[in-house]
C-alpha cells in the first residue's frame, strides 16, 4: 500500500480536539441503569465523569476548554482537572475509542 | 476530582483477558450467533464442534431475526455474527437489519471470501459496526493451504480494503499455530498495512478440530515465548495504532483461562439450529440438555436452563478450585477441556498449573510439538468422526 501515510499515535493535549468516532457508541443503557461504550469486541463502563466529559467531545471544543468547563461547574482546580481529562482521553484513544 | 475510570469488559467468545466485574451480574452482554456452519474454508483448528450442523436444521430469518429482539430484551450488548461462514447465509441482510433495529452492536466475525463489496455496502449501510476478518497467514501459499482454499489470501486482503474504504473499523483474526508460527512479525505488518485498528493473535485452543490436528499445530515452548516478546514490543511500539490482544496457548500457560469469562456469567452462544450453549464447545459435555430457542424464551433459558445454571458461580467446584484465591478470577478454566482430558467437567483445567494432572499433560505439548507434524485433518462435514475423548500420553 504504498502511497498510504502511516498512521501515528495521537497524544492528547490541551489543544486537542477529540470526537468519538461513528464506529463507538456512547449510549445509556436503561436495563442496567448505567453508561456504557459500546467498542469492536469491547464494553467499556464509564463512570459519571468519564460520560461527562464525552458528552463534551465534540470535534469543537478543546480538551483545554472541556477542563475550563469543568472546573467551573465542579468548582475544582483547573489544573487537576486537566490533568485527569487529559489522562483519560490518551487512555481511550490508546484504545481506540476516540480520535481527534 | 478522582481518577476517570473506564471499565474494559471483552465480549467475544474469546473472553480470555482478566475480567473486571460484569456491567450487570444478571445479563450477558455478548450472544454469538452461529448463523451457519457451512463454510468454504476447512481450516484443521475450527472452533465449530466435529459434528457439523447441517443446513436444512438451520433457524429460519424469521427465527434468527426473534433471536435478536429477544437478545436486546434481555440486556445483551453485543452480537458477534459467526459460523461457520455468516456470510453464507443469503438472509444476512434481513438479520443485521432487525439487529441494528433492536440497538445492537454487531461484528462480523468473517473469512471474507464470499463478500462483494457491493454486500458489505449493504451490510454497513443496514447497521454492521465492525468487521473482524480472519487470516491464516500473510504467505498466500500457505494460508491457502492451511484453508484449503486456493485464492482466499489474496481476496482477504481485498476485503480489508473494502471494509476500511467503507469506513469500517477492522479487526485482524489470525490463529497462530506451528505452521504459521514464523510468521508473527508480518502480521503484525500486514494488520498496521491494512488498516486495521485491532490484531487478535490467538494460539490455538485445543478443543475439538484443534485438539484432532494437535500434533500437526502445537508450537514449541520456544516458539511461542519468542511470539510473546515479538507482540510485547509490538505492543508499545504500536501504541494508539494498533490494539493487540494475545492469548496464550494453555499448554503453556501457569493459570487457566477465564473460559468465557465464566460459564454463564457474560456471554452466550446460539448454534445454526437455535440451540443455546454456555459456550461454543459445551456440546462435548454430557449429561446435558441444551434449549432451543424454538422452545423456550432466550431470557428464561439464560437465568433458568439447566446447562446455564450447571457451572455458574462456583458451588460446583472441587479442589483445588474450591479454596483457590483465583477461583473467581478464572472460575477453574474451561469445563470442555477438564472433561475431554480427565473425564469429569467438575475437575480443575488441566490449563492449571495446580490441577494434578497439568505436568503430564505439558510433556504432551512438548513432545508433540518436537515431532514431525502429521497431515491436517481438514474441517469438513461429516469428517469429524465421534467427539474427541481423548486419551493422553
Amino acid at each position: 500500500m504504498t502511497g498510504t501515510a502511516q498512521p501515528t499515535r495521537l497524544i492528547v493535549t490541551e489543544a486537542t480536539r477529540i470526537v468519538i468516532p461513528r464506529h463507538i457508541k456512547l449510549r445509556h443503557d436503561a436495563g442496567r441503569g448505567v453508561w456504557v461504550i459500546l467498542a469492536p469486541e469491547r464494553v467499556f463502563s464509564p463512570d459519571p465523569i468519564a460520560v461527562e466529559v464525552l458528552q463534551k467531545c465534540d470535534g469543537q471544543r478543546t480538551v483545554g476548554e472541556i477542563a475550563d468547563q469543568l472546573a467551573t461547574e465542579y468548582q475544582a482546580p483547573r489544573a487537576d482537572i486537566l490533568t485527569d481529562v487529559v489522562a483519560m482521553l490518551q487512555d481511550l484513544a490508546d484504545k481506540g475509542v476516540v480520535k481527534s | 476530582m478522582n481518577e476517570i475510570i473506564t471499565k474494559e469488559i471483552n465480549t467475544s467468545s474469546h473472553a480470555v483477558e482478566l475480567q473486571p466485574e460484569p456491567v450487570c451480574a444478571r445479563a450477558p452482554v455478548g450472544l454469538l450467533a452461529e448463523l451457519t456452519h457451512r463454510c468454504p474454508l476447512q481450516c484443521p483448528y475450527c472452533s465449530n464442534p466435529l459434528e457439523l450442523e447441517r443446513t436444512n436444521i438451520e433457524l429460519s430469518t424469521a427465527e434468527w431475526q426473534d433471536v435478536m429482539r429477544q437478545a436486546a430484551d434481555l440486556g445483551i450488548l453485543q452480537i458477534h455474527l459467526s459460523g461457520g461462514e455468516p456470510t453464507a447465509r443469503k438472509d444476512l441482510e434481513q438479520i443485521v437489519e432487525t439487529a441494528a433495529k433492536a440497538g445492537l452492536y454487531q461484528n462480523l466475525i468473517t473469512a471474507g471470501v464470499l463478500l462483494t463489496k457491493e454486500r458489505l455496502q449493504k451490510l454497513a449501510d443496514l447497521g454492521l459496526d465492525h468487521v473482524q476478518l480472519s487470516i491464516q497467514d500473510v504467505d498466500p501459499e500457505n494460508a491457502d493451504r492451511i484453508a484449503a482454499y486456493k485464492g482466499g489470501s489474496a481476496k482477504k486482503r481485498e476485503v480489508a480494503r473494502w471494509v476500511k474504504d467503507l469506513g469500517l473499523p477492522l479487526t485482524i483474526n489470525a490463529p497462530m499455530h506451528r505452521q504459521n508460527i514464523h510468521s508473527m512479525k508480518a502480521i503484525i505488518d500486514y494488520s498496521v498495512e491494512v488498516g486495521a485498528g485491532r490484531l487478535e493473535v490467538a494460539h490455538i485452543q485445543y478443543y475439538a478440530w484443534a485438539l484432532k490436528n494437535r500434533a500437526a499445530l502445537m508450537p514449541t515452548l520456544e516458539d511461542f515465548q519468542r511470539t510473546a516478546e515479538i507482540v510485547e514490543e509490538a505492543k508499545e511500539r504500536l501504541k494508539g495504532i494498533l490494539v493487540i490482544d494475545f492469548v496464550v496457548p494453555d499448554y503453556y500457560a501457569k493459570y487457566p483461562k477465564p473460559c468465557m469469562g465464566g460459564w454463564g456469567r457474560g456471554v452466550m452462544n446460539v448454534t445454526p439450529s437455535g440451540r443455546v450453549l454456555p459456550c461454543h464447545a459445551a456440546e462435548s459435555l454430557p449429561g446435558f440438555t441444551f434449549d432451543n430457542v424454538r422452545d423456550r424464551k432466550l431470557a428464561d433459558i439464560w437465568l433458568n436452563g439447566d446447562a446455564f445454571q450447571k457451572y455458574r458461580g462456583t458451588s460446583w467446584m472441587k479442589e483445588p478450585c474450591q479454596s483457590c484465591p483465583r477461583k473467581e478470577k478464572d472460575y477453574g478454566g474451561c469445563r470442555c477441556q477438564a472433561f475431554a482430558l480427565t473425564g469429569d467437567a467438575t475437575n480443575t483445567d488441566p490449563a492449571c498449573s495446580l490441577s494434578p494432572m497439568h505436568q503430564d499433560w505439558a510433556k504432551v505439548a512438548a513432545l508433540e510439538s518436537h515431532t514431525r507434524p502429521p497431515e491436517f485433518v481438514y474441517r469438513r462435514m461429516g469428517k469429524g468422526g465421534t467427539t474427541p475423548h481423548m486419551s493422553e500420553g
